[in-house]
């Protein structure tokens, strides 16, 4: 469902991304490991061309989705982003109530049916295992929320307008053991209805989600298998040095 | 049931499936023994090699979750504890089926029901399968209190193999002539004092498991709480 073709990718003269080739199932869970600096975000944040937004860079090869390139000139890019969702490493939900968070991106799709953005915010929020939690106080500010659950109504307010892909950006690099815990189980769980691709900087957070994991190195994608694979009996010997931490 | 959960719950589950094969293997070479049913034994060489992917099963589920969820503590113990009882299951399994192979292959009219009833080969049976059934219960409602019980009874399965010595010596005496079948049947006793020393073994992995004591090689085996 989600292929890059010949990646290459430049910030200005530095050579990002280099000649990167992969494939990503349909309702799978994804991971990206690999040394800080390794090009593994910059990677993650093609598919729904967040590197637009970031001057003076160049793209060359093909990201497809469903077969169409994301980045042809027909293409309209808040279309995408519709369907291609992002959550990011630290929380970033608005200055608005809980309520009003996830039903943000249905009304900037000119949504106006109040019951049906009622049921949608109900559902997002199921979805992302925080309703119970909130749902006798919806109109409270968000910021009122512990770091795990903003990461959860961020990840309600992603679902809410119904992509097919998500993107997360080490969503639990900033939380608690116990939150991660609830996050992991949350995107466990999400991969039968989203095809969610996720770079961790925590190798065992990789091996509990995933199902295929691919390994990063100074631009590079050095090995991309199963997550069983690469965690049991890696190819390749980079890989094997990075996973053990004998390197990185 | 979190998702780790539901991993380790699956692997105790094929070994909850590994144990009531080898259970009931244990039950049809003692049947097929003491009946000389060669039909009987016969079923139970072919079923080995189901047990035998049983516990390549395991292990290799056994290693996925070491490596994928980084276990701790009493879920690092119970996934190292059950690679071992696993392999310990497929031993007492080889067992089960060299003494229904000595069923098909045996042809001495030595092992009459009188020497039977003398060996005691049927109380030895039942104790041996009654120290893997308890140990499944102690297993799978992670309760140790019955461990004393368990490593208690393979005394009494030791007892009779030392006794069998004896008993097979006289009958060889008497009958020079199944020499070779008295020596063979002796093998066979020897295989049901093994298999209670891997309940045993498996004993000491539960304890292992859920109480985080070593037992092996020490005389505490011996002192468990009953």
């Amino acid at each position: 469902m989600i292929e890059a073709k010949d990646i290459n990718f430049y910030y200005g003269d530095f050579h990002a991304l280099k000649n990167i080739s992969m494939k990503m199932d349909k309702h799978t869970v994804t991971a990206f490991i690999g040394p800080s600096g390794c090009g593994k975000s910059t990677f993650l944040r093609l598919f729904n061309r967040m590197n637009d937004l970031i001057d003076d860079t160049r793209l060359e090869g093909q990201c497809l989705i469903d077969g169409q390139n994301i980045y042809d000139k027909s293409v309209d890019v808040s279309a995408l982003r519709k369907r291609v969702g992002m959550v990011f490493q630290k929380p970033n939900p608005f200055p608005q109530s809980i309520f009003e968070n996830v039903a943000y991106g249905l009304r900037v799709d000119g949504v106006r049916d109040k019951q049906l953005i009622r049921n949608k915010v109900e559902e997002s929020l199921q979805a992302a295992a925080l309703w119970e939690e909130v749902k006798d106080k919806l109109k409270k500010s968000a910021f009122e929320l512990s770091g795990g659950q903003q990461q959860r109504l961020c990840i309600a307010r992603a679902l809410a307008i119904s992509p097919d892909i998500i993107l997360m950006d080490e969503p639990a690099s900033a939380l608690d053991p116990i939150s991660t815990s609830k996050i992991e189980d949350l995107i466990y769980n999400l991969k039968k209805d989203y095809t969610i691709v996720i770079v961790t900087h925590n190798m065992q957070q990789a091996a509990r989600v995933s199902d295929k994991t691919g390994f990063f190195m100074l631009g590079n994608l050095v090995e991309y298998n199963d997550t069983k694979k690469i965690f049991l009996s890696p190819e390749m010997e980079e890989t094997q040095n990075y996973i053990t931490g004998r390197f990185g | 049931m979190k998702h780790t959960e539901k991993e380790l719950a699956a692997i105790k589950e094929e070994v909850s499936q590994m144990w009531r094969l080898v259970l009931s293997q244990i039950e049809k070479a003692k049947q097929s023994l003491l009946n000389n049913d060669i039909e009987l034994a016969r079923e139970v060489v072919s079923r080995e090699k189901r047990i035998n992917s049983f516990e390549l099963k395991i292990d290799s589920d056994c290693e996925n979750y070491i490596a994928l969820f980084n276990p701790v503590a009493i879920d690092l113990r119970l996934a190292l504890s059950l690679i071992k009882i696993s392999s310990t299951l497929e031993r007492i399994a080889d067992f089960a089926e060299g003494i229904a192979r000595y069923v098909i292959e045996n042809s001495c009219e030595l092992i009459t029901q009188e020497l039977k009833d003398e060996l005691r080969l049927e109380t030895m049976f039942d104790t041996v399968i009654e120290m893997l059934s308890d140990s499944y219960v102690a297993l799978d409602s992670e309760n140790t209190k019955l461990s004393g019980k368990i490593l208690a009874k393979d005394e009494t399965v030791d007892e009779i193999y030392h006794r069998s010595t004896g008993v097979l010596t006289d009958y060889m005496r008497q009958n020079p002539a199944e020499i070779e079948c008295g020596l063979k049947t002796m093998l066979v006793i020897r295989k049901i004092e093994r298999m209670g020393d891997h309940c045993s073994n498996i004993v000491e992995d539960i304890v292992f498991y859920i109480d985080a004591k070593v037992l092996k090689h020490s005389k505490n085996s011996e002192s468990v709480e009953s």
